[in-house]
Parts: structure tokens; C-alpha cells; sequence
């Protein structure tokens, strides 16, 4: 079993095939997509290669150590131009193939027309323990 | 499959009694809770094998394993027994056997307090000032509420291990504080307030939780705020039903069916508040569940008082002036005085200081726009109202990337959607 990460990008990703904003979709549209998310996750723990997901703010900053006792550095909000995670998924599959294969999956939601956004998601896999067996 | 030898909801709402019963006999808190809880886990686990009552295995399974009594015809006696052999377990060192032959010596417990007043005792140890609030709701989850580790942490979705980190610390924290030591209702009332409006997930339901543990304490305590947060608890949970769509997304409350709502519930939760009002010493949960009490009280919206609900309001803000319910007195006053007015008191609500009374450690404001979350969203409903379609759509939009929640950013986003496709048909 192998562990990856699925990112998905508010910014910084390469352009979607289909890609129109959330906000000019038709509210059905939306609830579509909503709802093929949650079927995707749903599929996931019922095959048992669900691990965890998680959304994240649009907003966040940079902290940095400032030295003994001063405050941390904060600057942010993130700037215009910043590469910008929205949210991600962890899964735990058998194979790099079956892991290309999902989020190729999730690629497909629908989005503006009812047609599939095509969009980027960033594929990690998670460093793992050592083995046992070295040699 | 449904017939268990131990009823859970009964064993949990014994918890308080048996843990004070602990203490009274000279356990410290935090070895009595952890005694507790362990015989709790024992009673599930022995539950678990799925023994019915007709069959001859489960209650002797029980006593065996675990001493004396019998669970089912005496399930108090039965944990307050196996509790206290896992205390006494649990002090074997030779260090400790002297202070525990006395203290099994002074068997059964002298009761100067009542049970009232010790469960009383235990909400304010468990929501003791010097626990942060995260601390304080893990701890009555478990102590008051009899709720096992993995429960709490499944519920706000943490490892096991991080939740038993987190009792065990405030267990440390509250260590030198007196059980009989007077406490202060408001730290307890927050407390249960957080339980019932921050529950998120796993088999528990901590709304419903947070309403059992508040009726607990209204039964034991007679103070007016009790009773208002029980009512506002109440009257909002009678609307649960009616708040989410079959997919999941969220209902706002003026499109909301409201055959749906809970009478019942909303009928217990006006009758507590009109009682606590009467006393005439008003309070910030009171008016809250005086807010809703108005709602629910409206057979459609069309039909809401919003002339009393923004009165309410102004009782809110002299009560506690934040910037959150100067936000929702705007839109009370944009339905009573309409949307032009609401907007005014949305505009004065910029000019009153926020600084250090704005809530949360969410994340920073980006430039020009608005810190508060909601800001936004009420924005963009008031300019709706008014007719400003493109201006309401691209402040829902603003307000679904401020959202604090997925539920909201998409019922924000489809707001915008909505008037988007409108424009352009």
C-alpha cells in the first residue's frame, strides 16, 4: 500500500480545459459537482482507500521565527501571485497506476455546462518508514 | 440484535453520581475519572459481546470479570463497585497502600452533599476557568457526560491518543482545585454552547449531547441564563430537520419548510424562556432564544415580528456589543425597515470600533475588505434585496471565499451562481 496526496489548486495550477469560474455556473451546476465530490470520497472508504480530506481556507499568511523573544514574522495576506492549495485528499492505494487512476477520476467532476472541469490536481506520494527488509 | 444487557444512555447519565460517589470516598478527581471511565469502557466492551438478556452469559461475565453486582438490575451499584476496584488497582504501590486500607475502611461514603449539588460541582470543575475552552469541552464530554475517549476525539476529529493528551492535561490543570469550590454558571454555560454549536461528526450526536448535558444542569441549578441557553438549544435544534437539503446543502431559514420544524421541541423551548423571563433578569442566551423564539413563532416568513426580533437585538447589544450581532441586527433591520436600512446599520456597523471585540483567530482580512466572515454574505443579501443584482452577486462570490465552512461557501457560491445566470438569461 502506498499513500499519496491529491492537491488541488485555488491558483498556481495549469489552466483547466474547462475553465469558468464557480460563480458563473447555474446553481445546478454547482450541486453536481458538489455532489460528484462527495460520491468520489463516499466510492473511496467503500473500497478502503479513503484516508482523509480536507478543505482549505482561501486565505492564510507566511510565519517565520524572529528570534529569541520576538514575536514571529507574519506577512500575508498571501499576494496575488501566490501558487494557492484549496484543499486536499489523502488516499492509500496498491499502486502508483490506481492512484493516477483516481485522481484522473477526480479531474472529471463536472463543472460549467455539466461537463467535466479537466482540471490539474497535484499527485504526491508520502515518503514512507523504512522497510524491514534492506537487502 | 437490539436487546443489550446495559442501556448506554443510562449508563452515561450515571457518570456524574458515580464519579462524585469516588471522590466523596476520598479518590483525587482526576484518578476517580480515569476509574470511571474505565469501568465505562468495561460496561460497553462487556455490552459489545452481544449478550440479550435471556441469555445466561453476559451479566456473569460482568461480575466475573469485573466484581460484584449486577449491571443490569443495578447498573449504579454495579460501576460504582467496578470503578472503584480499578481505583484501588490503579494506587497499588506500596506507597499507597496504607492511604488505600484506610480509605476502603471508610466504605460506604459519608454524603454531606447532595447529588444535585455535586454534579453541580462537577460542571464547574470541568469548565474550571483555567482550561482553555477546547480543554473544558473534552473534559465535561467525558466526566459529565460519560462520553468515552475515542467518542470525543472521533467527534472532533483528532487521533485517540491527541484526546487522551487533552483530558489528561486538564486533568493536571483543575488538580489543585477544591471539588466543593464555588464556580462560575457563565464559564459552564460556554462551555455547553461550544458542545452544541461546534459538533461535528462520528457516531455521537453532540447537538443532542449538549441539550442532554444542559437539561442535566438546569435540573440541578436555578438560574435564569440556564434556562434561556436550554431554551435557545431548543428552539434551534427543533429546526434541524429542516436546515439541510437531501444533498446535503444548506436551507436558509426564510426557504426553510417549516412543517418540518419540531413543534414539540419548540413548544418546551418557548415555555422554559417565557418562565426565565418572567424573573426579569435578562441575559444574553435568554434574548438569543427570544430571537428565535420569534422565528419559530411565525407560521411562514412572511409572518415573522421583525420589529420585535430587531428589539431583541438592541437588548443583545446592550447586553454583549459585538460586531456578530451588530451584523445580524442589520439584517433584522433590513427585513423590519427594509433593505436601504438595513444597509445604513450595516454602514455604522464599519464605523464602530472592531479591534480587539471581533471574534475568532480566523484568518487576517485581505485589503479593503471586510475581517468579519459573514460581513459579506449580509452585504450581498441587502444589496440583493435593494436590486443591485451585480453588485449582491460579486459580494456572495467575495463571501463564499471568506466562508468558514464548505456547507457555506457552497450555498454562498450558489448565490452568486444564481444572480450570475439570472443577468445573463
Amino acid at each position: 500500500m502506498a499513500k499519496y496526496l491529491m492537491l488541488k489548486h485555488y491558483r498556481g495550477a495549469p489552466a483547466s480545459v474547462n475553465d469558468a469560474p464557480m460563480d458563473q455556473w447555474t446553481p445546478e451546476e454547482i450541486s453536481a459537482h458538489v455532489q460528484y465530490m462527495n460520491d468520489f470520497a463516499a466510492r473511496l472508504e467503500a473500497t478502503g482507500e479513503y484516508v482523509d480530506s480536507q478543505a482549505l481556507a482561501f486565505e492564510g499568511q507566511w510565519v517565520r521565527y524572529d528570534g529569541e523573544g520576538r514575536p514571529p514574522v507574519t506577512d500575508g495576506p498571501f499576494a496575488e501571485t501566490k501558487d494557492l492549495i484549496a484543499g486536499f485528499m489523502v488516499i492509500d492505494v496498491d499502486s502508483h497506476e490506481r492512484a493516477v487512476e483516481l485522481a484522473g477520476e477526480l479531474s472529471a467532476a463536472p463543472g460549467a455546462g455539466g461537463k467535466p472541469i479537466h482540471e490539474w490536481l497535484e499527485l504526491r506520494p508520502f515518503l514512507t518508514a523504512p522497510t524491514t527488509v534492506t537487502e | 440484535m437490539t436487546s443489550h444487557i446495559i442501556d448506554e444512555a443510562l449508563l452515561r447519565s450515571l457518570t456524574p453520581s458515580v464519579l462524585t460517589i469516588l471522590v466523596h470516598r476520598g479518590a483525587d478527581f482526576a484518578a476517580a475519572e480515569d476509574a470511571v471511565q474505565d469501568a465505562l469502557v468495561e460496561a460497553l466492551r462487556v455490552r459489545g459481546m452481544g449478550s440479550s438478556p435471556g441469555s445466561s452469559g453476559g451479566g456473569d461475565t460482568v461480575s466475573r470479570s469485573s466484581g460484584g453486582g449486577d449491571p443490569v438490575r443495578d447498573p449504579k451499584g454495579w460501576l460504582v463497585t467496578v470503578a472503584w476496584r480499578r481505583f484501588l488497582d490503579a494506587n497499588r504501590a506500596d506507597t499507597a497502600r496504607r492511604r488505600r486500607e484506610d480509605l476502603v475502611e471508610e466504605e460506604p461514603p459519608p454524603g454531606p452533599a447532595s447529588a444535585v449539588d455535586d454534579t453541580l460541582q462537577l460542571y464547574f470543575l470541568c469548565a474550571h476557568p483555567s482550561l482553555t475552552p477546547s480543554s473544558a469541552v473534552a473534559l465535561t464530554l467525558r466526566a459529565v457526560g460519560g462520553l468515552t475517549t475515542r467518542q470525543i476525539a472521533q467527534a472532533y476529529l483528532v487521533p485517540e491518543a491527541t484526546m487522551a493528551q487533552r483530558i489528561s492535561r486538564a486533568k493536571r490543570t483543575v488538580s489543585g482545585v477544591q471539588f466543593d469550590q464555588p464556580g462560575d454558571v457563565a464559564t459552564v454555560l460556554r462551555v455547553l454552547y461550544l458542545v452544541f454549536n461546534e459538533g461535528y461528526s462520528g457516531d455521537v450526536d453532540l447537538v443532542a449531547e449538549a441539550i442532554r448535558l444542559t437539561r442535566q444542569l438546569a435540573a440541578t441549578i436555578d438560574h435564569p441564563e440556564v434556562a434561556g441557553l436550554l431554551a435557545l438549544m431548543l428552539l434551534h435544534h427543533a429546526r434541524r430537520a429542516a436546515r439541510t437539503a437531501p444533498d446535503g446543502s444548506l436551507v436558509p431559514l426564510a426557504e426553510q419548510d417549516r412543517g418540518r420544524w419540531d413543534t414539540a421541541s419548540i413548544a418546551e423551548g418557548v415555555e422554559i424562556l417565557q418562565a426565565a423571563l418572567a424573573r426579569d433578569r435578562l441575559g444574553e442566551f435568554q434574548a438569543q432564544a427570544a430571537i428565535a423564539a420569534l422565528h419559530a413563532d411565525a407560521p411562514t416568513v412572511e409572518e415573522t415580528d421583525w420589529v420585535q426580533i430587531v428589539e431583541w437585538y438592541d437588548e443583545l447589544l446592550r447586553l454583549t456589543d459585538s460586531p456578530v450581532v451588530r451584523l445580524n441586527r442589520a439584517v433584522a433591520v433590513g427585513e423590519a425597515d427594509g433593505p436601504r436600512a438595513g444597509l445604513a446599520a450595516l454602514a455604522a456597523l464599519e464605523e464602530a470600533p472592531l479591534g480587539s471585540s471581533s471574534r475568532g483567530a480566523g484568518p487576517g482580512s485581505s485589503g479593503g475588505e471586510h475581517p468579519m466572515p459573514r460581513h459579506a454574505a449580509v452585504a450581498a443579501y441587502l444589496h440583493e434585496r435593494d436590486g443591485d443584482l451585480a453588485k449582491a452577486a460579486r459580494l456572495y462570490a467575495e463571501a463564499a471565499r471568506k466562508a468558514p465552512n464548505l456547507a457555506e461557501r457552497d450555498h454562498l457560491t450558489r448565490q452568486a451562481a444564481r444572480l450570475n445566470t439570472r443577468r445573463t438569461r
